[in-house]
């Protein structure tokens, strides 16, 4: 293990006079998948964009370590090189899967976008492994040529995962990708998000409220309260033995099934 | 028992409950803990219910966080300190050397018996079908029916549930195993194949600490005992 495939160092992101994240440091190892936790508003997907390079922090850095080209400081990069790694070493699931997908494309093409980003050119070997990739996310191959727009949401949201994971991305961030989705849909997502996790060796950061997916899908966890990180470890040391009181009332907050 | 031969040595391990919602109550539970384990030892932690049985064990695997103290392991050739570690070499540590059978098995949703059982040994790179045939052999040796191998556990009895969780800690060969009541909620047949399967991974060296309610159990496995008490309470 080299080092550190991301880190951020006093990430701090305001609006206004409005602090929304404040000196938010950490490391995320090859293979990891970091959740960060809290109510709406501690500032989790505030977060999310600044390490994505989205959003351009107030202070603080973030550095990535790509394949090819050594470490690199997201937010020193050009607006062309930033856009090259998100379609290439970088996937983001938007919790809305409108926002990740070309609606009033076909599904095969929105797959083929990013294969072609990464030098595709071949239209028979794009279509064929966009038909492979709808298979993996479980949507019939007769559906490959019909748009978004005929998808459930359940559908969109899978779809939205293939067209991110199919170059092959390192690094996938990840904002509440089963929020709003009913829960026998939920399962199913979860279920294909943590098998393409261990199959690809993915890093990833995801965003969730949801303590259950949380425990699912990571091996950390970050608990934000306004802005702030107010506790990190272990996935499991965290929603078992949390000692921070915001923590401890998120994870007393769990309704039982 | 010098440290050189063991594989776990504890010392001076404390751990207290700080409840923020009760206005900060806390409860000392673990305080000043040592204890070491060798290869091919037995250790039963034995105590009132209350007393941190479960918490040291907790301890041991990082799941709890001890305030002060030291958690040694070997660790792929090295002293690896869990005490304060950060979460990826717990996650190695749990990885290759520390197993761990709780009374419940955490349900994964749509996936089956069988590879639920499987992906430990998956994670370490064994290829899939050597996982499967393991996993195929420990699950036969629990009596979990052949039938049930394909479906997700969630509907499984809580027998079967454990058994198949038993399943999950046993396929990698851990040289460290924690046991939380292992046997809980098990006729006296699968009680049986349990012992038997524990008892010939201790006699195989690897260091078990472990909590047996059932004395028959504890007498068939244990080979040293560990004394739990609360801290202030008299022994």
């Amino acid at each position: 293990m080299s080092g550190p495939l991301l880190s951020a160092r006093g990430l701090t992101k305001r609006f206004g006079s409005r602090v929304a994240c404040r000196d938010v440091s950490f490391d995320l190892w090859p293979g990891e998948v970091l959740g960060v936790v809290g109510e709406s508003g501690s500032g989790k997907t505030t977060l999310l964009n600044c390490l994505a390079g989205r959003w351009q922090p107030d202070e603080g850095s973030v550095s990535y370590e790509t394949a090819a080209m050594g470490t690199v400081d997201v937010h020193g990069l050009s607006e062309a090189r930033r856009r090259l790694l998100a379609r290439t070493e970088w996937g983001f699931v938007n919790q809305d899967a409108r926002e990740g997908l070309r609606m009033s494309v076909s599904a095969g093409a929105n797959i083929g976008e990013r294969l072609m980003a990464i030098g595709a050119r071949h239209y028979g070997d794009i279509r064929r492994t966009s038909g492979e990739w709808l298979d993996r996310v479980e949507i019939e191959a007769d559906r490959l040529d019909d748009t978004p727009r005929t998808y459930s949401g359940g559908m969109r949201q899978r779809l939205q995962i293939a067209r991110n994971l199919v170059s092959n991305p390192r690094l996938v961030f990840m904002d509440e990708p089963t929020g709003g989705l009913d829960v026998s849909v939920q399962a199913r997502i979860l279920d294909l998000l943590r098998s393409l996790v261990d199959l690809f060796h993915l890093s990833a950061v995801l965003v969730t409220h949801d303590l259950g997916v949380a425990r699912l899908l990571t091996h950390r966890l970050m608990v934000m309260q306004g802005g702030v990180v107010v506790e990190e470890g272990l996935t499991d040391q965290v929603l078992d033995d949390p000692q921070h009181a915001y923590s401890q009332m998120l994870v007393a907050s769990i309704l039982p099934v | 028992m010098s440290a050189m031969s063991s594989l776990l040595s504890v010392s001076g391990l404390t751990k207290s409950f700080v409840i923020h919602a009760q206005g900060d109550l806390a409860l000392s539970v673990l305080r000043d803990v040592a204890l070491e384990v060798a290869p091919g030892d037995c250790l039963a932690l034995v105590g009132p219910s209350g007393a941190g049985k479960s918490t040291l064990l907790r301890s041991l695997y990082g799941n709890y966080r001890p305030q002060s103290g030291s958690i040694r392991v070997r660790h792929r050739g090295d002293w690896v300190e869990l005490v304060g570690a950060e979460p990826r070499v717990m996650l190695d540590v749990r990885r290759h050397t520390m197993g761990f059978v709780s009374q419940f098995l955490r349900v994964i949703p749509r996936v089956a018996a069988l590879d639920v059982v499987a992906e430990p040994a998956l994670r370490l790179g064994m290829a899939l079908d050597e996982a499967h045939r393991r996993a195929e052999l420990l699950l036969a040796a629990l009596g979990i029916p052949q039938r049930l191998w394909p479906l997700p556990p969630a509907t499984f009895s809580g027998g079967e549930q454990q058994r198949v969780n038993i399943a999950r800690s046993l396929i990698c060969d851990y040289p460290v195993l924690l046991l939380d009541e292992p046997t809980a909620s098990l006729d006296a047949d699968n009680r049986d194949h349990v012992i038997d399967l524990i008892r010939q991974r201790r006699d195989q060296g690897t260091a078990i600490v472990g909590i047996f309610h059932d004395t028959a159990v504890r007498d068939a496995l244990a080979t040293r005992l560990h004394h739990v008490v609360l801290p202030g309470v008299p022994t």
